[in-house]
C-alpha cells in the first residue's frame, strides 16, 4: 500500500483489488490532466502536483488535523495532493504530557516526527503558519508570505488562550512565569523544571477554567501526577486544585477516590474557584468571590476558544467561540468548503474536546472531503467511539468510554444509549493499555 | 421483451452496485474508529489485540460475547454495546479481510 503512492495512477488502478477508491471515476470528475501530472515522475503526487489534482490543505498538524491528512491521502488512493500547514518540528502529544509533568516520561517519549506522512503517504508538509483565509478564492495565506489554493480546507488548529479575560497575563514576560502547559511542548518541561525547583513544603496551585476546555479530565490527572511526584520527593508539599466548575468535570468518582485514598494528605480541591486575574509577582491568584492565594507554582490553565485562525476567519459562530458543523462532513456551518475538526468545533452533546475525539473526526472528516471531491456522497450515518485514559499514578489508570452515533432527526452526534462506561477501579493493566492506546493513537496519526 | 429485461436487469446491478459500495465505505468509516486504538486497518502496536487478519468468525464471536457480557473486560464491552450485531458483524468482515 505505502509503496503505491509512488506508482502512476494507472498502475494503481490495477493493483486496488479492493476498488475502495474509484479511480475511474475520479478520472472523470477531474479529467485527463490527472493521468500526465501522475506519469510525470515518481514524486509527481506528492511535491509537484499539477491544478488537475483535487487540493486539500490541512491547517494544524495535531490529532486531527495529522490523521485527517493521512486518511484523505490513503482513502482517495493517493489521488487527492494534501498539504499539510504546520509550524511545529514536530507532533508533541498532549495525551500523555502529564507523564512527563509528573517526572515518569520525557519530551522525547511525547514527541514524534512528521516524516512517515511525507515518506508513506505522501502528504506535502509546509512548515509554516496560516494567518488568513480567502474562502470566495479559496486559498490560504501563510506567514511566510506564500498562498495556498484548495479546492477542499480541512481546518484543525487546536484552541486558544482567552488571555483577555486574566489581565495580569498580557505580557508574554508573565506567561513565561506563570505556566498554562496546556499545549503539550516547551511549556510542559517548563513546568516539570518549576516543579523539581520547588523546595519541599512548597504549595502547587492548579487552576481549572469552566467548561467546555480541551481535555475535561487532564487537570485532575495532572494533579494527581504532581502529588505522585510529592509523595516520593518532597512529602511536606502540597497540591491545591481550584475548580471554577462545581465539581470535577470527568472521572469525579474515580478521581476523588485516589485523591482520598492515595494523596490525602498532600491534595485538596476546591470546587467554584473562578480565577479572575494573576498577580505574577507575587505569586498570587485572584478569584471572583473567594480570597486570594499565593503559591509557590502557579500553574494556570485560562479558559478557552477555538484555535485563533478559525476564530479569526468568522468560522467561529457559537458564542464567537467554538466552530459550528455539520456533523456528516464536519463542513462548516459559516463557510463553504471549509471543515473544522478536533477542539475548536462547538461539540456535539456528550462529545469531549479529547485528542481520541479529534482522531474520529478526522477521519470522520477525510471519508466526507473524499466523497465530496470524487462525485460521491458522504457517509449519512457516522459512528464512532471516545476512548480515554488518565493516569492517577506513574502505575495506574481509568479510562472512560463511549459511543457517538449521528442521529438524523437532530442532526448532530449523540451518545449511544447504553454503551460507553467508566473503570471499576484504577489498575496497572489499564495503565498498560493506556500506553499501547498512545502507541496506537500515534501510529494511526503519524505512521 | 427481451431487451427490457435486459435493461431491468442491468439498471437493478447497477443500484445494487452503488448500494453496496456505499455501503463498504460506511463500514470502511465505521472500523476506522476502531484504528485509534487498534492501529489503522487494524494492524497493531504491540500491547493491543490486532485485528487485521483474524478469523471472521472469531471476531464476530468476540465482538458479541463483550457486548453480551460473557468475556472479562477493562473497556471493550462498553464499546460493544453501541453497535448493533450486525454492524459487530460488518466489522468482524472488514477486518478479517485486511493484510496482518
Amino acid at each position: 500500500m505505502r509503496s503505491w503512492s509512488n506508482w502512476p495512477a494507472i498502475l494503481q488502478r490495477k493493483k486496488d483489488k479492493g476498488g475502495r477508491m474509484q479511480r475511474r471515476q475520479f478520472v472523470q470528475t477531474v479529467g485527463a490532466g490527472v493521468l500526465s501530472s501522475t506519469l510525470g515522475g515518481r514524486n509527481a503526487q506528492a511535491s509537484t502536483a499539477t491544478r488537475a489534482q483535487p487540493r486539500v490543505v490541512v491547517v494544524g498538524g495535531g490529532y486531527g488535523g495529522a490523521v485527517a491528512a493521512k486518511y484523505v491521502r490513503m482513502w482517495s488512493d493517493y489521488g487527492i495532493h494534501v498539504t499539510l500547514v504546520e509550524p511545529n518540528a514536530a507532533f508533541v502529544s498532549c495525551p500523555i504530557s502529564n507523564l512527563v509533568v509528573g517526572g515518569s516520561k520525557t519530551m522525547a517519549d511525547i514527541s514524534m516526527p512528521y516524516d512517515n506522512l511525507l515518506t508513506h503517504h505522501g502528504v506535502e508538509w509546509v512548515r509554516d503558519l496560516v494567518t488568513a483565509m480567502d474562502a470566495d478564492k479559496r486559498q490560504v495565506r501563510l506567514a511566510g508570505g506564500g498562498v495556498l489554493g484548495y479546492d477542499r480546507l480541512i481546518v484543525s488548529p487546536g484552541v486558544d488562550f482567552m488571555w483577555e479575560t486574566l489581565p495580569g497575563m498580557a505580557q508574554a514576560s508573565a506567561r513565561d512565569k506563570v505556566l498554562h502547559a496546556w499545549k503539550a511542548g516547551a511549556q510542559t518541561l517548563a513546568l516539570r523544571k518549576q516543579l523539581e525547583a520547588m523546595p519541599d513544603g512548597g504549595v502547587y496551585a492548579l487552576s481549572i477554567p469552566a467548561a467546555p476546555y480541551r481535555c475535561p479530565p487532564g487537570p485532575y490527572e495532572r494533579a494527581c501526577l504532581v502529588a505522585n511526584y510529592f509523595s516520593k520527593a518532597k512529602p511536606r508539599s502540597k497540591v491545591l486544585i481550584l475548580d471554577a466548575n462545581d465539581d470535577v468535570t470527568a472521572k469525579g468518582a474515580l478521581f476523588k477516590k485516589a485523591w482520598a485514598e492515595r494523596y490525602k494528605d498532600i491534595i485538596e480541591y476546591r470546587p467554584k474557584h473562578s480565577v479572575v486575574d494573576v498577580d505574577v509577582f507575587n505569586q498570587t491568584l485572584k478569584f471572583e468571590f473567594q480570597e486570594d492565594l499565593k503559591a509557590d507554582v502557579l500553574n494556570v490553565i485560562p479558559g478557552m476558544r477555538a484555535g485563533e485562525i478559525a476564530w479569526k476567519s468568522g468560522l467561529a459562530t457559537a458564542s464567537k467561540r467554538w466552530c459550528e458543523v455539520d456533523f456528516v462532513s464536519f463542513e462548516s456551518k459559516a463557510t463553504k468548503n471549509i471543515h473544522v475538526v478536533g477542539d475548536s468545533i462547538l461539540a456535539a452533546p456528550g462529545m469531549p474536546k479529547s485528542g481520541h475525539m479529534a482522531n474520529q473526526q478526522g477521519k470522520t472528516c477525510a471519508a466526507a472531503v473524499v466523497a465530496l471531491l470524487t462525485g460521491q456522497v458522504p457517509n449519512g450515518m457516522p459512528i464512532y467511539s471516545n476512548t480515554c485514559y488518565s493516569f492517577v499514578s506513574d502505575e495506574d489508570a481509568v479510562h472512560v468510554a463511549s459511543v457517538h452515533r449521528y442521529d438524523t432527526e437532530r442532526k448532530t452526534m449523540l451518545p449511544v444509549l447504553g454503551a460507553g462506561g467508566l473503570s471499576a477501579a484504577a489498575s496497572p493493566l489499564e495503565a498498560n493499555y493506556a500506553m499501547a492506546w498512545a502507541r496506537n493513537i500515534w501510529a494511526d496519526t503519524l505512521a | 421483451m427481451k431487451s427490457w429485461i435486459h435493461v431491468l436487469a442491468s439498471v437493478s446491478l447497477c443500484t445494487a452496485a452503488l448500494l453496496a459500495r456505499a455501503d463498504a465505505l460506511q463500514v470502511r468509516s465505521m472500523a476506522a474508529s476502531c484504528a485509534a486504538c487498534h492501529g489503522t486497518n487494524g494492524v497493531s502496536q504491540p500491547g493491543i489485540e490486532p485485528l487485521a487478519g483474524q478469523s471472521q468468525d472469531d471476531l464476530r464471536k468476540k465482538l458479541l460475547d463483550f457486548k453480551m457480557g460473557k468475556t472479562p473486560a477493562t473497556l471493550m464491552h462498553q464499546l460493544a454495546k453501541g453497535y448493533s450485531d450486525a454492524q459487530l458483524e460488518q466489522l468482524a468482515s472488514y477486518f478479517a479481510a485486511q493484510k496482518r
